[in-house]
């Protein structure tokens, strides 16, 4: 999933100065399961916005929203459609930063703001605790290094690890970080697969990546039928 | 002869080879180098120059390597992974070599964070590169000096003659690993090896034997790091926060004593320290040049330089041979 964070109130706050008809659209995606952008945090911030323009004394409304997933504009469709009809002025998405994208897309003349900083592609580790995971580099080599992901748990995304940073099992930056290596190595023994990791792997191709530009993924079987429709 | 420059000669004529490094400065000061660099000369086969080492900018590596070698001085020019991608890193090491530049240490270079954990403010917010690791970069230069081809596959006429080196931290963690590492390090072409500080001579000699048994000492040059120790609270410190270094609790007493036959003068206690911390470098050097496979020693005496001819003049490594090309190639 996409784990993201909520942006201090205060800076989400100076996003809409100004405005007075202003709508808090959540998603009920990721940003719903990591506690930051579904339909509680959609009430609470904006309650809270009522109640900081109420202090101020400015006459604002603060509509409230969720839609089952940003990313598809099928969900979003309803929403645009609304927002035009009430004449909102200003849009703060609590969606990872896809939604944000979205919703300007379809928004031509509606300012959207992003309520929330999305941070990584990761996993619950414990109540309360995600990890970041994966990096979406576009080639996966999580069959080299026993499931576990170097590009996007070491610090240094390095291939041929570990660097000579490793401490105990953690990572040369401190903390909790475990050293994505350690954890290779420790589970490639366990799997007699060890020897696998004395090949030298070369340097790699990241145009797979970000790094090769904004990437787009198509289904071709899928535009075929949409096409019919 | 691979690159011809006078530490493979040496170490190609069997003498047991002496690295020292030097760290350039925070400015653009080039006579702060050229200082160090007459500290030091005559008393090693070949300097590093460290490449923004713990992420502070510095001088760069190339820049006061080429000005150590005004002072008749050979640098062995650290570059890490950290800074640049393989294109700004071939364009480097080719302009190097253009330069006369002969020797070349690969290593990923700490994260960028570590520059902002002492007193300075460093660049922690810095976007680092790690397009190609430590390793990946041996391989880059092998390619360009034997096979006359750029990474990505473009041939080049005129190749770069280079020694490459690469680091080994041989106490790390996982211990168990760290002998498969330096094994891919020389499959990837690594000439010679220095290794991160060596203080457990007991640990050390136990991994040497390792990779003796592997053969990799024949295949490589390696090279014992030895950091020099000032007084016992830099020991500890080094103990308990550098990663791949343990200091056996004897030598952080013997250091600790020294410093406590001083009294209550501390100008004095520094004096005992340092005299000790040049004692136990000494000591470590006669150690390590007993174990299979060390081949020579780096001294590492940070922001210290001045105590090296001293150090090496004791170990009984002066002066330093010289060896001709003919010889080195024989």
């Amino acid at each position: 999933m996409i784990v993201a964070e909520q942006k201090p109130f205060g800076q989400v706050k100076e996003f809409v100065e100004g405005y007075r008809k202003i709508m808090v659209a959540g998603c009920g995606a990721c940003v719903t399961v990591c506690l930051v952008g579904g339909e509680a945090e959609v009430k609470v911030l904006a309650s809270g916005l009522r109640i900081a323009h109420l202090q101020e004394g400015k006459a604002t409304e603060v509509l409230e929203a969720c839609v089952t997933r940003q990313c598809e504009p099928e969900f979003n469709d309803p929403l645009v459609e609304r927002i035009r009809e009430e004449g909102v002025e200003a849009v703060i998405s609590l969606a990872c930063g896809v939604g944000v994208n979205l919703l300007a897309e379809a928004l031509e003349d509606v300012p959207v703001f992003p309520g929330v900083n999305t941070t990584f592609f990761g996993g619950v580790k414990e109540a309360g605790t995600w990890l970041e995971l994966c990096a979406g580099c576009g080639e996966c080599i999580l069959h080299l290094t026993g499931g576990i992901c170097p590009v996007a748990r070491c610090a240094k995304s390095i291939m041929n690890g570990p660097c000579g940073g490793t401490n105990d099992g953690k990572c040369e930056l401190g903390g909790e970080t475990a050293c994505a290596w350690a954890l290779i190595i420790e589970r490639m023994s366990r799997l007699g697969t060890l020897g696998q990791l004395e090949t030298v792997q070369p340097a790699r191709d990241w145009s797979t990546g970000h790094y090769g530009g904004p990437r787009r993924m198509t289904v071709e079987a899928v535009q075929a039928v949409a096409k019919e429709e | 002869m691979k690159s011809g420059s006078n530490l493979e000669r040496v170490l190609a004529a069997g003498e047991f080879a002496v690295t020292a490094e030097l760290g350039p400065p925070m400015d653009c000061n080039g006579d702060v180098v050229l200082e160090k660099a007459r500290l030091l000369k005559s008393c090693a086969d070949a300097y590093n120059i460290t490449d923004n080492q713990t992420a502070v900018v510095r001088m760069s590596s190339i820049a006061s390597a080429v000005l150590i070698m005004q002072e008749g001085l050979e640098p062995v020019m650290q570059m890490t992974c950290r800074d640049r991608n393989r294109i700004a890193i071939q364009a480097d090491i080719l302009g190097a070599a253009a330069l006369g530049i002969r020797n070349c240490l690969c290593i990923a270079g700490d994260h960028q964070s570590f520059s902002a954990a002492g007193r300075l403010k460093g660049h922690p917010g810095a976007k680092n590169v790690y397009d190609v690791d430590s390793i990946q970069l041996v391989a880059i230069l092998k390619g360009l000096r034997d096979d006359g081809l750029q990474q990505g596959g473009d041939p080049i006429e005129c190749r770069p003659p280079l020694f490459v080196g690469a680091a080994w931290t041989p106490m790390g963690d996982p211990l168990e690993f760290r002998p498969i590492r330096l094994g891919k390090k020389v499959a990837a072409g690594a000439d010679f090896i220095q290794t991160q500080g060596v203080y457990d001579i007991d640990l050390f000699r136990m991994q040497m034997a390792k990779i003796v048994k592997m053969g990799l000492h024949e295949r490589t040059a390696v090279l014992a790091g030895i950091i020099v120790p000032k007084s016992g609270a830099m020991l500890k410190y080094m103990d308990s926060s550098v990663a791949g270094v343990t200091v056996p609790a004897a030598l952080i007493e013997r250091m600790n004593r020294a410093k406590d036959e001083a009294g209550d003068d501390k100008t004095q206690a520094r004096i005992n320290q340092e005299e000790e911390g040049v004692r136990i470098t000494v000591e470590l050097i006669e150690q390590v040049r007993e174990i299979e496979g060390v081949r020579g020693v780096h001294l590492q005496a940070i922001e210290w330089e001045k105590r090296v001819p001293e150090i090496v003049e004791r170990a009984g490594l002066l002066p330093r041979p010289v060896v001709s090309e003919e010889a080195g190639s024989s």
